[in-house]
């Protein structure tokens, strides 16, 4: 577009002198102007341009360097740039109070390089010091206060919710993560290996996986075999479904809808295990490796697992179409948690919450890729009303969609028989791979995971970022429950199912 | 021969009272495993966790006083003399006095008062959330249920239980009908009183959806065990009320006992499958719900002060 930014394509690398160093109150209003409206096509709206990335980087002398990454989701690209704080300079003006999506982002900054941004309306610890954080208060006779966690019945990750309630209704909900803040982003520097990239966030072991693999391949210029990278797509489906499945039995679990969560709990329990059978793992823990796959998927494996996922996909549509029928279920699932498509749009919500808020982003339609752009699949154009029952019907829609994208991959696959999985990626030329900036995105079940990496001159990784949908959801959550019943929290809360530990890193 | 009969009558209550209870909630369970395509725990499975709870030590809570100790002893004391008043399985109560109903229904109200302030004592949020709720429903159950009870009696002229069963042959067509909302009411009351799905989800581990379950969160041991089997034992008794509509008062004791066994056992049936069928209603429509029952109480009513006054 102009000097100030610099475009790169997703799974690309650009060469870190490139990225223009702006000065901040520039960077700031670049950045206001590019992310203010929000863009439709076809009368469907996709967000504008959004932060994906919004991070510093130790740059030498007590100097801080600040770099930017907007998606343009229209266009499928990314546009990166930068400013440079000196050692002195510790604040700036703040760009939440224009664009609210950043606000999680300048709070993490605040919090990693002590750089203060002005006006910020929100800023408060994101990952430490929790004990000491006095919590957003209201005042008044019937306003009660309701405090849940960190410790939670259930397996649940550890994270605080505070209420403000009036009798049943809740004005406000303040999240307080960071109870399990690991340092992961400081160990992807450290010792980088595929096992710590799947064991970032549990849940999306694949999509973490596939991410940190690509985006390794990438720097290193790594190719990697079609037949690989389809059994990756597989993978990547397979978690979808998986996940989606299970989350449709815990949104009917949470309503004491019985027959729903038995239902959806057995059918998920058949596609883990059919992950197993192809990796060994049933969350596709170990099949994913720089440079291809760990296992070749044989073709009586692909006969089984077609019989089984068929019985599953009937079996799902059988379950959801009578829970939909039902209704005491849908009077549960309507109008309950509503986060309408500007607010979708102005707080930076990303993946299945907004696209059942009616913003459709999906970054595996958006930003191309040879391989899933090969399937011809179809983009899901749903009505997003954003309350529970749209993110529940989302879910069914990318159910239904995701073993579509299976039993094509499972033909494919024929064509690749003697393909190699894995190619193994030892022969790689080091003089490429010096002073990068390079950004892989995958579309995980609940949104984009977004790994961003840095090299020096000697090629070794200074900076590894991670960005987990739930990252900007969370805020998402806190306003879709307001004017709720208190008693509808949990279902709101199944219906994102966040992850705390993404957010934590 | 009197006395003797009148012994087996008393033993048989005692051991309903104390068997009966653990059934209903295990016949609830075995159908919701049922319908959910599960084998399921045994239906004796609510005796082996009292016993085992029986055993436990127990923990309490620093913050609370007195009140929270003896909510589980008022509980179970209150609705074990409630239970006297009450004709069980041979359709003769213990204590058959003239306002036995109203002794019945606040003694019912003390052990609930006492296990919301017990509720309360903990300090907890959730607990005091739970007891706002409890009180309010119980609010609307209760007039509505006394609305019942005093139709029927004033159709019999007799003011006790044991009365319920002369309403199909002192009222005539009207009594039919009578009975039959009587026993939709009641059995509303079942799903009300004893927490259970659309009211209330006594399966969830999520302390913001809980009405009775989040109350006894700070509950161990014994007291956990009594609380519990206690909440079964209300629910047995609003069933044996059901019993003693609908069962003819031609029976002999033992078909009586055969009629109200098959009662109990089918309303715990039809909880289990209506637990399974349906999702529990949005907290502020749960009002609603028990509106419903208050209407068949008024239906109940206006047919009474029809027939009495003639229409």
């Amino acid at each position: 577009m102009n000097l100030n930014w610099i475009k790169i394509k997703n799974n690309s690398k650009i060469s870190l002198l490139d990225i223009p160093i702006l000065d901040i109150s520039d960077l700031r209003i670049e950045i206001i102007s590019l992310c203010r409206d929000s863009v439709t096509q076809d009368g469907i709206v996709l967000s504008g341009f959004r932060p994906v990335g919004f991070f510093g980087k130790d740059w030498g002398r007590g100097d801080t360097r600040l770099f930017v990454v907007l998606a343009d989701d229209k266009n499928g690209v990314f546009y990166v740039s930068s400013a440079l704080f000196k050692a002195g300079i510790r604040e700036y003006d703040a760009l939440t109070p224009e664009i609210p999506a950043f606000h999680m982002f300048e709070r993490e900054f605040f919090e990693e390089f002590n750089i203060k941004p002005l006006n910020h309306p929100w800023l408060k610890p994101l990952r430490k010091n929790q004990d000491d954080y006095k919590f957003f208060e209201m005042d008044g006779e019937e306003i009660h206060q309701v405090a849940v966690g960190p410790i939670h019945a259930g397996v649940i990750e550890p994270g605080h919710f505070r209420f403000m309630c009036n009798g049943e209704t809740v004005y406000h909900l303040e999240i307080m993560l960071g109870y399990q803040h690991r340092g992961v982003e400081k160990l992807m520097v450290q010792r980088p290996s595929n096992r710590l990239a799947e064991s970032i966030c549990g849940d999306s072991v694949v999509a973490y996986n596939l991410a940190y693999s690509r985006l390794m391949e990438t720097i290193k210029g790594v190719s990697v075999s079609t037949k690989a990278q389809l059994i990756r797509l597989l993978a990547l489906e397979m978690e979808r479904a998986a996940i989606h499945i299970g989350d449709l039995g815990a949104i009917a679990g949470d309503i004491a809808y019985l027959m729903g969560a038995s239902v959806f709990g057995a059918t998920r329990t058949l596609v883990i295990n059919t992950m197993l059978e192809f990796s060994g793992s049933r969350f596709g823990r170990g099949l994913i490796t720089i440079g291809g796959v760990n296992f070749d998927i044989e073709n009586e494996k692909i006969q089984r697992a077609k019989k089984t996922l068929e019985k599953v996909e009937k079996d799902v549509r059988r379950m959801v179409k009578t829970m939909l029928k039902n209704s005491s279920v849908v009077s549960r699932l309507e109008k309950t948690g509503t986060i309408s498509t500007e607010r979708a749009v102005e707080i930076g919500l990303t993946g299945l919450a907004a696209r059942a808020s009616g913003v459709n982003i999906d970054s595996r339609f958006d930003f191309f890729d040879k391989h899933f752009n090969a399937l011809n699949v179809e983009k899901i154009h749903l009505k997003g009303t954003g309350d529970v029952n749209a993110r529940f019907k989302i879910r069914y829609k990318e159910i239904l969609q995701s073993f579509s994208i299976i039993r094509k991959i499972f033909d494919r696959l024929k064509d690749y028989e003697k393909e190699p999985v894995n190619c193994g990626y030892e022969v790689l030329s080091k003089e490429n791979s010096k002073d990068v900036f390079a950004i892989s995105v995958v579309e995980g079940w609940r949104g984009e995971v977004v790994h961003i990496a840095m090299t020096d001159a000697q090629g070794r990784l200074t900076r590894y970022k991670i960005k987990d949908p739930s990252f900007n959801n969370w805020y998402g959550l806190a306003l879709a429950v307001r004017n709720n019943g208190v008693s509808d929290f949990p279902l709101c809360n199944k219906s994102f199912n966040l992850s705390y530990c993404g957010c934590d890193l | 021969m009197m006395i003797l009969a009148t012994m087996l009558v008393k033993i048989t209550d005692l051991i309903i009272v104390l068997i009966l209870p653990f059934l209903i909630s295990g016949i609830i369970k075995k159908t919701k495993a049922f319908w959910g395509g599960r084998k399921g725990a045994s239906v004796f499975q609510p005796i082996y966790d009292f016993i085992k709870l029986i055993k436990k030590d127990f923990v309490i809570s620093k913050t609370t006083s007195f009140v929270f100790k003896l909510t589980p002893l008022v509980t179970l004391v209150g609705l074990i003399i409630a239970a006297l008043f009450v004709p069980l399985g041979t359709g003769y109560a213990l204590i058959n006095i003239e306002a036995g109903i109203i002794i019945f229904a606040y003694i019912l109200g003390l052990s609930k008062f006492f296990s919301l302030i017990g509720a309360m004592d903990t300090g907890s949020s959730f607990e005091g959330m739970g007891a706002s709720r409890e009180a309010c429903f119980t609010s609307i159950v209760e007039p509505a249920f006394f609305m019942i009870m005093a139709s029927i009696m004033a159709l019999t002229g007799n003011f006790t239980f044991e009365s319920l069963s002369k309403i199909l042959e002192n009222a005539g067509s009207y009594g039919v009908l009578i009975v039959i909302f009587g026993v939709l009411a009641l059995f509303l009351m079942v799903l009300i009183e004893g927490c259970r799905v659309p009211v209330d989800d006594p399966a969830t581990h999520l302390e913001l959806t809980m009405i009775h379950e989040v109350m006894i969160l700070d509950n161990s041991a014994a007291d956990l065990a009594v609380i519990s089997y206690a909440a079964s034992l209300k629910m047995l008794l609003i069933s044996s009320l059901i019993a003693k509509l609908i069962i003819p008062e031609s029976c002999t004791m033992l078909e009586y006992l055969g009629f109200y066994l098959l009662t109990v056992f089918v309303i715990s049936i039809i909880i289990g499958t209506l637990e399974s069928s349906m999702a529990r209603l949005r907290m502020s429509h749960v009002f609603e719900f028990i509106f419903v029952m208050s209407s068949f109480a008024l239906i109940i009513l206006s047919l009474t002060v029809t027939r009495m006054f003639g229409g």
